[in-house]
């Protein structure tokens, strides 16, 4: 069992994220993506909107993305909690500072902002788009990861 | 009886996340500076995995549990698919999470990630206000 509460190795790890895309079109019919979510949250929290994007979301039809975040979140507790030897750090420390959390929130703003301006995210997108064969997601991946690439140069040389 | 599928192959998927440890910020950036093949790895075999998967489902035809058609969205190509994607990997490699990882660092007690929800529904406003006026 010990190997169990180790980080799982890359040949067991993706193969499984992989097997989400089948489990969701057999089991339930739906194609596997995240970054919607965060389109029906903003359209539960502001129901009086006049803006067309979220007031013409019909996020009651697709509340099964809410219910897969869901359980998401509760995977997650469970693995952290009861299937790891140890804790591991997910963020460095010194984002716990005024300057850190200004940081997340203005990197969490361009990974909302940009997985709505693409129509997809790494799982939408790099996972499900790509097995799916679609160009459209196959250059959204090379975009996210020239974003990726340049930010961390960016960083590198300490201009971010 | 859907919705409790989706939420325990949400269960699973939560999980995996946090075991292959893809939720971490060292991980990104170890996969953004090439100082590790963990996070390519894995990402060429889950699309190994949900290529095959998806092509066995077309050539048999199969059908959902429930007996349904299997319909798979398709994303079109538009201008937003390069600039909100390059935008979004500015986001990934500051915030050292995606969507699902985001969370998923939030339901296994990262109080911080909070932060990175928020700004990501920030952000998601943001551009249902823009989206009249950017290039699509």
């Amino acid at each position: 069992m010990n190997w169990l509460l180790q980080p799982w190795p890359w040949y067991v790890s993706g193969p499984l994220l992989g097997l989400t895309v089948p489990l969701l079109l057999l089991m339930a019919g739906k194609t596997f993506g995240i970054s919607s979510s965060f389109r029906h949250v903003a359209s539960i929290c502001s129901p009086n909107t006049k803006l067309s994007y979220l007031k013409e979301n019909n996020w009651r039809s697709e509340s099964w993305n809410l219910v897969f975040v869901l359980g998401i979140m509760t995977g997650a507790f469970i693995a952290m909690r009861f299937l790891s030897a140890a804790p591991f750090p997910l963020l460095p420390a010194d984002y716990a500072t005024t300057g850190g959390m200004a940081k997340l929130l203005v990197g969490g703003l361009l990974v909302g902002f940009g997985t709505r301006y693409a129509d997809g995210c790494t799982s939408g997108h790099t996972i499900m788009g790509i097995s799916n064969l679609q160009t459209s997601s196959l250059i959204a991946t090379a975009s996210f990861f020239a974003g990726g690439l340049t930010m961390t140069a960016l960083t590198a040389f300490g201009i971010f | 009886m859907n919705n409790l599928r989706v939420l325990l192959i949400g269960i699973f998927f939560g999980i995996v996340l946090i075991k292959s440890e893809v939720v971490s910020w060292f991980r990104i950036q170890k996969m953004f500076r090439f100082e590790e093949a963990h996070m390519y790895l894995i990402i060429c075999s889950a699309i190994a995995v949900g290529a095959i998967s998806v092509f066995l489902i077309k050539k048999f035809q199969l059908q959902t549990v429930s007996g349904e058609k299997i319909l798979i969205n398709v994303k079109e190509f538009q201008k937003g698919t390069i600039i909100g994607g390059i935008l979004f990997g500015l986001g990934w490699a500051i915030t050292g999470a995606c969507p699902g990882p985001i969370y998923a660092q939030i339901g296994s007690g990262e109080a911080l990630a909070l932060l990175t929800f928020v700004g990501a529904l920030l952000g998601a406003y943001l551009y249902a206000y823009l989206r009249p006026r950017l290039p699509h």
